[in-house]
Order: C-alpha cells, then structure tokens, then sequence
C-alpha cells in the first residue's frame, strides 16, 4: 500500500475543509458533488475539457528558463511555468472550462463568480461567452477602482459586473454577495468559485482542475533532465499552488514553497499572510486559517496585489503545512515589486504582482541553496493588468515625478 | 422537554403562533439594543433571538448587514451578547441567539453553550451550521441542555429534512424562500411547503422566518406555524437612531398579526 497525498478527495484534509453554508446551499452543493464526480470519470467530458485546454487555452503551456533573472536568485536554475500565457492571461481559465462544462451538464444557463484582481472574473467571463452562458461577475468596489482595465474586459466579454460596497470592498466581500445570489437564485444559477477554497467539493474540485499545471510540468522537468529542488507559487486562496504542488506531493526531495502576501509586513495590521498570521476557524464554508480577531471576526488584509488579498486561505494548504508537506513564506509588497522589477528588465516578461510574491520566494531560496538547485516557478498570470498600479510604484507614469 | 418548546406549547393552547422577534446585539449601541429587546417582550414578542454581529454574513441582506457592521464599529463584543440574553430573560421571555459558527468556534463550543446556559438563554440557531457538519456542536449543547434550532429551506430534501428534524430542539426554522434576510412583498407559498414538510417528518414545533414584515403577512403564516420570525422590519423600524416608540409600534402589529388580528 502506497499512502499518496495526490488528489485527495475532501471534503476534509486532515482537521481542516468540510461544508460550513445555509441549508439552503446543501442540495445545490450534493448536486454538484455529484456532477462532478460522475464527469471526471466520464471520456466525454474529459475529452472535451482536454480539447478546450488544446485548442482554446493553448495548453501545455511551455517551461521558460530565465538565466538573467536567475542570477538574481543565488545563481540557481531557474524555470518558469508559463500560466500567463494561457488564453485570458492566467491559470484560472484551467478551472473556469471545467466548472463552466459543468454548469452545462447541471443544466443551467446563468453563471456567477467573485473576483479579487479580475482574472477570475475575466476567465469566466470569457468562458461564459464561448458557452452562451450569463454571466454576472461580483468585485469589490476597491478592486474595480485598482483594476479598471478588467472591469471594462469583463464587460467587453458581456458579463455584468457588479461592485460590492460593503465591508472592506475587496473580494471577501465579493465572496459574500456572490454566496447571497446564489442563495437566491440556485435553481437557475451555478456559482464558478475561483479558488481552492470555499465549502466541498470546491477545494479539491477547483485542485483537480489546476492539478494540469504539475502534471505538465514535472514532465517537462524530467525532460529537461530531473525533478526541481523547489516548486514556488504564490497563494491566496491557493488555486494556482495546489495545481502547481499536486503531481510533485510524493516527490519527497522536492520541496514546496507558496508566498503569502505580507503588505506591509507580517508584523503591521497591514497583510493577507493567512498562514503565518492567522488561526483555525471557519471562513466562506471552510475550516482553515482566517485572519481574524480573538472573537473570531474576521480581519481586513491588504496586499498590492488584489487577487492576493484574502484573509482566507484553502484547506488543502492548511493541512499540507500542518503535516510540513508545504511551506508557506511571506512575501512584502516591496520584495514583490523588486522581483517583479527585475523579471521585466532582466527577461522580458511582465509578470502579474500576484506571481511576483513567488518569484521574491524564488530570490530568497536561490540565495539559501546556491548554483546547484534548480527551481520551478509558476508564472500565473501576465502583468498586462497591473501595468498602471506597477507604473504607480515605480513612479513611471508620464507627468507622475511633480 | 425544553422551556422553550414548554412555551411554544403554551402559546399554542392560547389557540395562536409565537411571535419571535430578531434584533442583531450593538445596534445602534449596546445599551440601546438591550432596552430594545425589552421594548419588544412588552410591546408583545414571546421570543427574542439575539444576534452576535458577524463581519462576513452571507446570509443576511442589506438591512441586518448594515445593522451588523454599525455595531462592530462601535465595538460590540460576543460578552454583550450574554448581557442581552440575561436581559431577555429577567423580562419574562426566552431568549435564543442566533450565530454565525466561528463566533461560537472562537469562543469554544461548550463555553458558547456553557455561557449562553448561565445567562438564561434557551437555544441557538445556526445559519451556517447544519446537522451533518455540526455535531460537535449538538453535543456541546446537549451537555449545557441547550437547544439546537437548525434551518430548513425549501431546497431541503426529504432526506435532509429528517436529518433536521431529529437534530432539532425546541422548534425547527423554516425559511419561507431562498434568500437572505430582509422584507418581501409576500411571503408566498413556499413556507407552507417547508413547514408540510417539517412536520411529515415528524417536527412537532416549526417557526417560520425570513421575509415577514407585515401583521397581514404575519397572520397568513400563523395559520400553518408555530412562530412567525421577524427580524429587518424591526431593526428597520428602530433605525440608525434607535427609536423604541416605532419598534414597539411594527411589533404591536405583529404581534396583532400571530393572533389573526391582522
């Protein structure tokens, strides 16, 4: 008997996940386990979700070495998975085709989802346009001021895009009003939820969908001559990390690393690093770490990244650290920036400031392991959407140096 | 049998539905929404269900998600929620909280259970809780004598429905629709159907709530029900400035409703 980690079914992994919702969820939530289990053994429509990541995403996506960049990182190999260059810019089109194919054999014709920096939101709505769904797309208020840019691709793609006012306007408060339309309107609508987090069966449902990335890229890697010393991800609910971990879970040499977003510091009141600042409790569905008061009120984050600013992390990751499978690094706006600095110029590749927590990560532990470690890096997602914010930092935009 | 389905009996004898007044701790203040809850017990509630607010909840509209994040700004605390409940039950009603989990996971199930038993509180209802996932919490409260009042959906399937029933103490919460809290023009006949099938599966007290706001609406409900659940009619009532004189006003009317005086 072997003792695998790979794709562990939920709806608990060790202490942590289950399904914490309204009653009214329930039912919607057993029909969609249930679709779910019955398609992913079904060649139909794991054909089709194959054809779509061929001939729609544009899968596998290549393996990037970035020698200039890496000289940065104690000299080590450094590989890039290249997710920003999926159709729609980022990894989460991976998950979207699924849930959206899904939505298709649950027999519904309205889709709705949350997103924090818009590529989420972006994914489905470009998979609600190839598969005649509608499509409604919950942001924050704050969000949709930071990223303007995927608001109006969102709208482009005919999605409604609705800004959430309430609480701290950022995609925890998405989160929650997209919960309250789906309360609502169950009959009719399937909720595409955009990370590994969230009630069973999304965290190990969102986690199979991803799983491709190290699928692909441990392949690639062996290819190229041998497994990784590390793979390093970003994470904020976790989606394009435990996609990257899973395939290399029983690689015992190979050690996994996701970068938190530290803002301004684990030590400020101004970060989204769940599981070096958080504790157990139940947040969205879930159990996991929340960033959260001693009452059990969950604390505003903050990240210059949006798509990383969550006071929640996915469950699959809790446990993983909890078993020292992972680890879980904080990564600072500024070391993010710095990294994100250096991949433009040194490689020609403009990076999401989401990925650019793990390409800190990458520096860091290139530093620690010296010339002979080799790393792979998830690129996942392209830089197109930060451009402004980036310009911002670096005080690069035109008329910007009053 | 609990002292809150021993009341909901009583009520009944008395040939009407209990009339179960919500109003979320803290709003507009502390102090306020303690008189408040008083007001509503002599104005005519039987029942007054005590909210915890919570920073993230999905199942409330806009009016009680206003209310709540008012009072977390003022710096309401999950300790004033007992002081309510004291409150409650020296002015001669029960009281039951209802409670988002991780406030009760924070704190520990059995001091939630522990706590809420030494201020006189009858119960809880956990909207984010279900029987299947809540089972160390059943047992925490069973330990204290405290009931547990789960929520049934009209989404709720037989099977569930069971499950529901038989984890239950004190009465079973219907809700009339699928949706969150706050008023609705009508009440519709969905919550006949959730209370039909409650009771087929064997519930002996169902308390329906979400969307009532009217006497008229209140009535109609009584007709099939134990207890008709009012919460963002009365929380709007009182308002931003805490007016007891229109909260007492809405619950007369309701309370007018449950007695078929609508």
């Amino acid at each position: 008997m072997t003792s695998s980690l790979q794709s562990a079914p939920g709806p608990f992994f060790g202490d942590f996940g289950g399904r914490f919702v309204p009653e009214a969820l329930m039912p919607a939530l057993d029909e969609l386990t249930d679709a779910y289990e019955k398609a992913r053994i079904d060649p139909a429509f794991t054909e089709e979700l194959a054809r779509l990541a061929r001939d729609y995403t544009g899968r596998p996506s290549i393996l990037t070495e970035v020698p200039r960049f890496a000289q940065h990182c104690g000299g080590a190999t450094v590989w890039l998975k290249r997710e920003d260059l999926n159709h729609s810019g980022s990894h989460k089109i991976n998950n979207v085709l699924g849930q959206a194919l899904l939505t298709k054999r649950l027999g519904k014709k309205r889709v709705i989802a949350e997103t924090g920096a818009g590529q989420h939101g972006v994914a489905t709505a470009t998979a609600a346009a190839l598969m005649d769904l509608d499509c409604v797309i919950y942001m924050g208020e704050e969000d949709t001021e930071r990223q303007a840019l995927n608001v109006a691709r969102m709208r482009l793609l005919g999605a409604e895009v609705i800004p959430v006012a309430t609480g701290t306007r950022t995609l925890r408060d998405a989160i929650n009003e997209a919960f309250r339309d789906w309360v609502a309107n169950v009959d009719t609508t399937n909720y595409i939820f955009g990370t590994a987090a969230g009630p069973h069966p999304f965290p190990a449902m969102v986690r199979d969908f991803q799983r491709v990335i190290s699928v692909e890229a441990r392949e690639q890697m062996l290819e190229r001559g041998g497994l990784p010393d590390a793979v390093i991800a970003c994470i904020g609910g976790g989606s394009n990390a435990i996609g990257s971990f899973d395939a290399f879970l029983d690689d015992d040499g190979v050690r996994l690393i996701g970068c938190e977003a530290a803002g301004e510091g684990v030590d400020t009141d101004r970060h989204a690093a769940t599981l070096t600042g958080g504790r157990p409790g139940i947040l969205h569905g879930s159990r996991s770490y929340i960033l959260q008061d001693d009452e059990g009120q969950t604390l505003p984050s903050h990240s210059i990244s949006a798509g990383l600013d969550y006071p929640g992390v996915g469950p699959e990751h809790t446990w993983l650290a909890s078993i020292g499978r992972a680890e879980y690094w904080p990564v600072t706006d500024a070391a993010a920036m710095e990294a994100f600095r250096l991949l433009s110029r040194t490689e020609g590749i403009l990076p999401a400031i989401e990925s650019s927590h793990a390409l800190a990560g990458a520096m860091t532990l290139g530093e620690e392991l010296g010339p002979d470690a080799t790393l792979l890096v998830t690129l996942s997602g392209r830089g197109d959407k930060d451009v402004e914010q980036a310009a911002r930092w670096f005080d690069m935009l035109p008329g910007g140096d009053a | 049998m609990s002292a809150l389905e021993a009341r909901l009996d009583e009520i009944k004898a008395e040939g009407r539905a209990a009339l179960i007044g919500y109003l979320p701790v803290g709003y507009p203040s502390v102090d306020t929404s303690i008189a408040a809850m008083v007001a509503m017990v002599e104005a005519g509630v039987d029942i007054v269900e005590i909210g915890p607010p919570y920073s993230d909840p999905v199942l409330d509209g806009p009016v009680i998600q206003h209310a709540a994040a008012t009072a977390l700004q003022r710096g309401v605390r999950v300790d004033d929620t007992f002081t309510a409940v004291r409150a409650v039950a020296d002015a001669g009603a029960q009281a039951v909280v209802m409670s988002y989990c991780n406030l009760m996971l924070s704190r520990g199930y059995a001091r939630f259970a522990k706590d809420l038993r030494e201020a006189g509180g009858a119960g809880v209802i956990t909207p984010d809780l279900t029987p299947d996932t809540g089972q160390d919490w059943i047992e925490a409260a069973r330990a204290e004598g405290i009931d547990t009042i789960f929520l049934a959906a009209p989404s709720t399937t037989r099977e569930r429905m069971h499950m529901t029933v038989e984890a239950s103490r004190g009465f079973v919460y219907a809700t009339s629709l699928m949706g969150v809290t706050g008023a609705r023009t009508s009440v519709g006949d969905a919550a006949a159907k959730v209370v039909t099938g409650a009771r087929e599966a064997g519930a002996e007290r169902v308390c329906v709530g979400l969307g009532v706001s009217t006497g008229k609406q209140a009535a109609e409900v009584a007709t099939y029900a134990d207890g008709v659940i009012v919460g963002s009619a009365f929380v709007k009532a009182m308002g931003d400035e805490g007016d007891l004189d229109a909260l007492k006003i809405k619950v007369a009317e309701l309370a007018a409703g449950v007695r078929g005086n609508a």
